[in-house]
């Protein structure tokens, strides 16, 4: 026994505990594809707000109607713009790519792995990591990813958000505490100043939604998987249990 | 010509083969009348498992192979045109993609199974031979397949490697060209990996599995005990301790098939990325030979040897640091070759070796792991300075090994097998 669990460990340890360091704090975003209602609105935001730049090469309108169980009329209705673009076609835009590197310095990259590249906190902290910084062309900047050339598109529903001085009792990531008021000090809060269409909560909420899409479209086939993964290991284990007990049959006159 | 294991109670139809195949006696040889010994334990189960998993990569492989585009401008769409449009191409993919890490792990347990018993000693040196071959052959075959996703740590790790040529003195530079085939990875050298990935190295494997079985049936199996059950026969000429491969290790064999795949079939369909150590995070990106990642780290199955050839960060007479790195890490690979000539010990298991070796293969055991994590991370002073150590217990536990199994104290060994 004890050289079995040996073995074991022996084969899960290269799997501990490696991740390439990273100093900026990320806030947790855990994909729910089973909130139909989250993803669909995260479809709606990420049509209106952001494949007007950056694609999704990879995901078909009518696999996510199908996915995100939207019926085709309305997705044609109020998803799909261009006449020449189809229910069946991937999610492209029109912008091209020379045209972009003129503007943007580089082109928007295609989202379609964006979740899986980079994570979903990386994504949810990013869109709502942005501040507002006078010395860039784009007027923000971000916190995530420092000096991105990317406008804060979503500004008109967050608002203006300014880094500002902040101290609470309860731990800011990153920050020290101040020995004198014991509590955390840190003057990279982020803070709205000028509010949009949502309040903070809402915006969050929305953010939320985006991502989780983002997560969806990154690996459609995770809903088939999780739908097939329970029965094909039910059906191992009863298989297991089957071949153990023909082993022990068979093995009885070993001695 | 006449066949001696006939029955003569045969049907008709097997009659009819036999005069003109071997079907029978094939069985027979390698089956139903190859006496295994009895007591096989747990390390044992890790053969068919290997042999589980070449078959799931060529059948995969076969499918993938369908609708997969071997081009720098198509590979990366394919591989998410399967994904997402072909019928259960997703599937097929992380079952092959889970599939190469889950042969590594099998193949290194049964590796350890070998060196934890003698299984590498006369007779079964050219078993053991072979098996070393089949493991070069793999790691060639999982290095060219993971170039053809195309991704960029596909792009980077493959540069990386194919640079330690150029560390040759004189013809390094030269020779890591024509591997490449261009002056930096390109379509070229896509093109030709996926040649030797779906044709020519599938085809060595599997002429080298079928030598490492003739040679293993031809000596017999090793055994926990490390002793010979052919010593000890009953009338009729079977070995006392012998059993039929089949039925019985076959059913059990199917019993550790199925606890296999139920972890197997866990990762593929609720873990495929494997934590980010079978598909790697950077490999959602198209490679992109401007763009280097911050970090380059090999898949974990070679990372052991990735660290020992970072270890080496010194030059010595005149040889560059990276050239000496090239060269402990193909030691590191070859000195396997030679084991079964380094061990000098009368006993083959551990079972009945001396305190010497055991703590000089657990040393081993231990630094090779601690080799596999260090390859993985971005390089320090400190884990330079342990892969070093780990690197010198990987060397002396092979070198020392002439002197330490010739001087320790050996248990006697029971004229049957145990438990």
């Amino acid at each position: 026994m004890k050289k079995q669990l040996f073995a074991l460990l022996f084969a899960l340890v290269p799997m501990v505990g490696f991740a390439a360091g990273d100093s900026v704090h990320l806030q947790s975003m855990k994909p729910d594809l089973y909130d139909k209602a989250s993803l669909q609105n995260g479809m709606k935001l990420y049509v209106n707000y952001c494949m007007g730049c950056h694609s999704l090469d990879y995901q078909r309108f009518s696999r996510a109607a199908e996915d995100l169980d939207m019926p085709q009329n309305l997705v044609e209705e109020n998803l799909i713009f261009a006449e020449s673009v189809g229910y069946n076609d991937q999610m492209q835009n029109a912008m091209d790519k020379g045209d972009a590197e003129g503007w943007f310095g580089a082109p928007p990259p295609d989202l379609s792995l964006e979740a899986r590249l980079r994570g979903t906190d990386w994504v949810y902290s990013y869109l709502l990591g942005f501040y507002r910084d006078p010395s860039r062309p784009t007027g923000v900047n971000n916190t995530v990813f420092p000096l991105v050339a990317m406008p804060n598109v979503l500004e008109e529903l967050q608002g203006v958000q300014e880094k500002v001085c902040a101290s609470s009792s309860k731990p800011i990531p990153g920050a020290e505490i101040d020995p004198l008021t014991g509590k955390y000090q840190s003057c990279d809060t982020l803070q709205v100043t000028s509010p949009g269409q949502m309040d903070p909560e809402a915006f969050e909420s929305a953010v939320y939604d985006l991502t989780n899409f983002l997560a969806y479209a990154a690996e459609p086939s995770k809903l088939k998987a999780q739908a097939l993964g329970p029965k094909v290991l039910i059906f191992i284990f009863i298989f297991g249990v089957i071949a153990y007990l023909l082993k022990r049959e068979y093995w009885r006159d070993i001695h | 010509m006449a066949n001696p294991n006939k029955d003569k109670a045969e049907s008709g139809l097997m009659r009819w083969v036999d005069d003109r195949f071997p079907a029978t006696q094939m069985w027979n040889d390698h089956l139903a009348k190859y006496y295994a010994p009895k007591n096989f334990n747990f390390w044992y189960f890790f053969g068919s498992l290997a042999l589980l998993m070449l078959v799931n990569q060529i059948l995969t492989g076969v499918w993938l192979t369908m609708s997969f585009t071997p081009s720098a401008e198509e590979a990366f769409n394919s591989v998410e045109y399967i994904m997402r449009d072909v019928e259960w191409g997703w599937l097929i993919r992380y079952m092959h993609t889970t599939g190469a890490s889950g042969f590594f792990i099998v193949v290194y347990l049964h590796m350890f199974r070998g060196m934890l018993y003698g299984s590498y000693k006369a007779p079964r040196e050219l078993v053991w031979i072979f098996g070393m071959a089949i493991y070069l052959a793999l790691m060639a075959e999982a290095f060219m397949g993971y170039l053809l996703p195309w991704g960029q740590m596909s792009y980077w790790g493959a540069q990386v490697i194919i640079s330690l040529f150029s560390a040759i003195p004189s013809i390094g530079p030269d020779l890591a060209q024509w591997v490449r085939g261009d002056f930096l990875i390109s379509g070229i050298t896509l093109n030709r990996f996926f040649a030797l990935h779906v044709v020519a190295l599938p085809i060595v494997i599997l002429a080298l599995v079928v030598l490492h079985i003739i040679a293993l049936h031809e000596v017999g199996s090793n055994n926990p005990d490390g002793i010979d059950i052919k010593k000890k026969k009953d009338e009729t000429g079977k070995p006392l301790d012998g059993i039929p491969f089949h039925p019985y290790y076959t059913i059990k064999d199917i019993v550790g098939v199925a606890v296999f795949l139920f972890v197997f079939c866990v990762v593929i369909f609720y873990f495929p990325e494997g934590g980010g150590y079978f598909i790697e995070k950077p490999n959602f990106e198209p490679a992109n030979s401007m763009k280097t990642p911050d970090h380059i780290a090999p898949v974990w199955y070679f990372t052991p040897f990735y660290a020992i050839l970072r270890a080496i960060t010194f030059s010595v007479f005149g040889l560059e640091a990276k050239f000496l790195g090239v060269v402990f890490m193909g030691a590191a690979i070859a000195v396997l070759f030679v084991l079964p000539w380094l061990d000098r010990s009368p006993v083959n298991s551990m079972r009945y070796k001396g305190w010497m070796s055991k703590v000089m293969l657990l040393l081993f055991a231990i630094s090779f792991v601690i080799l596999g994590v260090l390859g993985v991370l971005p390089v320090s002073a400190g884990r330079t300075l342990l892969a070093q150590v780990c690197t010198v217990i990987y060397f002396a536990f092979f070198v020392l090994m002439p002197i330490y199994t010739r001087l320790e104290k050996t248990k006697p060994v029971p004229e049957r097998v145990t438990g």
